[in-house]
């Protein structure tokens, strides 16, 4: 690996990691889609602060164009508060008419340098190591990764910091305020730091993909655990996973890094939305079958808690009278017979003491819906478990 | 007996988009009652709530917790939102959201630590969800959810208690469970107030009623105001029909 693959790949790394943190309080806050806005329409700060600055890494850029994130969500909660929209159409209605006003400026003023309309919506990684940051004559590395590296302890610091407030404000915002941490103050904290990491992230990967970054490791993230600080972590990984894999894929298919990451962002998604152990597909398919297989099996308890007679309690009774076919009917005595809950004699079945027992405690929970005495059950049985 | 002011509500008058909700409201809650808040849907009853703690902006008038603003008494205030406030999904244990109510008393960037962790256990204890601590909170049933948010507010450990329909959702032996906790609050002298819609167990579980229609209708012991006449005026000719609903 030459330095300047390294140097890619370091820089990548860091975006990934800087966008996963807002990114998953802007998943579990449902405001995905502010990090869209926010990420198109930081563009005429960003043109505005280029033309003052005419230079693309300037700090005053990044600040322009974070106001100009703020400027958004406010603009965005003005017209929602007006009643008259929706959140979805008023974002809808703001983030184009600002990102347009950047487009207009860039075609009207800036055709001739470095920033151009392409550069903006899918940015370009591969140059990032050309631009080096001379202090004193001395090469110290790639302007952008000392830029996403600032932005990114800023960040971790302020994470640290203010954990507990992001996320007492996040799960119940009446709460916090009550408790005297004002939600519009974390509201805003939160708002300045995604416009902040999507300025630093653009550069390397442009605004359409930042969003990529933001949302998709956290969403990953989401479908795999149910610890917040985990979630953090999960979707820092997944970041940091598909920058550098990403990174590779380009290298091999000789195409856009920013695309490739994202290509990966979104396969990994994909296999956890299939395979993730209790929220992803498969698994919710498979509960759901187990329940309906447990659903029968408590029917056939009752019916034979019901009756003593044996015409009731023959084997070939259950496709006969209950009415299920064959296959359902074994599956319902396997389980049954599995859990030592029926024992079968000359074709007839009989419930066994545990089987009795835990007929009486479903029926009575079916009934009273009482939760607490069936906890023993929830380990065994999918029924239980809501 | 009850000489002692907790909170005082003087002229509020509270507008979502212009439109009051709350019109004019004067409240006077006595140190150490166990008061249910009734009135009709769109009442303004949790508005009420929300308003006193701040985390609403009145239009007009004020609030006051002992003498004082809200914002210097925080610390004498629990409060227990509505259980559908909130996205149950949110990755995070029973315990973790009980810790939540330790933060007001940590204040801004401190982190809780083993006593808060301790006060949060004993809470759980007391509403009879500590073998749930570690449980997810969107694996718990409606009623045990609504145990942790109580026991979030009883490590508060708050003079005065704001609930918003702590009964709504929950099974039978969780009502009971909630207000026995809620009478031993009393008992202990502190303040609990109630946004509550079963009209039928009002005198069972109350000792003192505020009625609220918008505007409030009447205020006092449930042995005194608690009668048709206020309720008629509450919820209008049909008063009867909504009880049974």
């Amino acid at each position: 690996m030459s330095s300047a693959q390294i140097e890619i790949q370091v820089i990548a790394s860091l975006v990934a990691i800087a966008c996963a943190i807002p990114g998953t309080f802007l998943v579990l806050r449902k405001m995905a889609m502010i990090s869209d806005a926010i990420s198109h329409s930081i563009l005429p700060g960003i043109v505005i602060g280029f033309f003052i600055t005419q230079d693309l890494n300037s700090p005053l850029l990044i600040l322009l164009a974070a106001i100009t994130g703020i400027i958004t969500v406010v603009l965005v909660e003005y017209i929602q508060k007006t009643g008259l929209v929706k959140e979805d159409t008023a974002i809808g209605l703001v983030f184009p008419a600002l990102f347009s006003i950047g487009v207009i400026l860039i075609a009207k003023n800036a055709n001739d340098v470095h920033l151009d309309v392409d550069a903006v919506l899918l940015g370009e990684l591969a140059f990032a190591p050309f631009d080096r940051l001379i202090i004193y004559g001395v090469d110290v590395g790639p302007k952008s990764l000392w830029i996403i590296g600032c932005i990114l302890l800023t960040t971790l610091g302020l994470l640290s910091a203010f954990f507990k407030e992001l996320k007492v404000s996040t799960f119940d915002a009446g709460l916090a305020a009550s408790l005297g941490f004002s939600p519009g103050v974390i509201h805003y904290g939160l708002m300045s730091v995604s416009s902040v990491t999507t300025v630093g992230a653009f550069d390397a990967v442009g605004a359409i993909l930042v969003v990529a970054l933001m949302i998709a490791p956290a969403a990953t993230a989401y479908l795999l655990t149910t610890n917040l600080k985990r979630m953090l972590v999960y979707a820092m990984c997944f970041g940091v996973f598909s920058a550098i894999m990403g990174y590779w894929l380009a290298h091999i298919l000789d195409a856009s890094i920013a695309g490739s990451i994202t290509t990966i962002l979104g396969l990994i998604f994909f296999v956890v939305y299939l395979f993730a152990p209790s929220k992803g597909i498969i698994a919710v398919l498979f509960r759901e079958k187990q329940q309906r297989t447990e659903v029968f099996l408590l029917t056939f308890l009752l019916h034979l808690k019901n009756h003593n007679e044996e015409g009731e309690r023959h084997v070939n009774h259950l496709n006969e009278h209950i009415n299920w076919q064959k296959v359902r009917s074994k599956t319902v005595l396997d389980l049954a017979l599995k859990n030592n809950m029926i024992t079968i004699n000359n074709k007839i079945v009989s419930l066994t003491e545990k089987g009795n027992d835990f007929t009486a405690q479903a029926i009575d929970y079916i009934i009273t819906n009482e939760d607490t005495q069936i906890e023993h059950m929830k380990d065994d049985f999918f029924l239980f478990r809501g | 007996m009850e000489n002692k002011i907790a909170v005082q509500v003087d002229d509020l008058t509270v507008a979502y988009n212009y439109k009051p909700v709350l019109w004019d409201i004067d409240l006077e809650i006595p140190e150490g009652v166990l008061m249910a808040i009734v009135g009709p849907n769109g009442a303004g009853k949790s508005t009420l709530i929300k308003s006193i703690l701040g985390i609403l902006k009145p239009i007009a008038g004020s609030v006051s917790i002992y003498g004082k603003p809200y914002d210097m008494q925080r610390s004498l205030v629990a409060y227990v939102p509505q259980k559908g406030s909130v996205d149950w999904d949110f990755p995070t244990t029973a315990l973790d959201v009980v810790m939540m109510g330790t933060y007001g008393s940590l204040g801004w960037i401190k982190r809780p630590g083993q006593k808060e962790k301790k006060a949060a256990l004993e809470a759980l204890e007391k509403v009879g969800m500590l073998p749930f601590k570690n449980r997810q909170i969107s694996q718990l049933s409606g009623g045990q959810q609504q145990r942790i948010f109580l026991a979030r507010a009883l490590v508060q450990n708050a003079s005065i208690y704001f609930m918003d329909e702590p009964f709504q959702g929950v099974d039978a032996t969780t009502e009971i469970a909630i207000i026995n906790i809620l009478k031993e609050l009393r008992k202990a002298g502190k303040t609990v107030v109630v946004v509550h819609h079963d009209l039928q167990t009002v005198p069972e579980y109350f000792d003192w009623v505020t009625f609220l229609n918008v505007k409030k209708i009447a205020t006092g012991p449930v042995k005194d105001i608690f009668n048709d006449d206020n309720l008629t005026k509450t919820y209008g000719i049909n008063y009867k029909v909504s009880i049974q609903e």
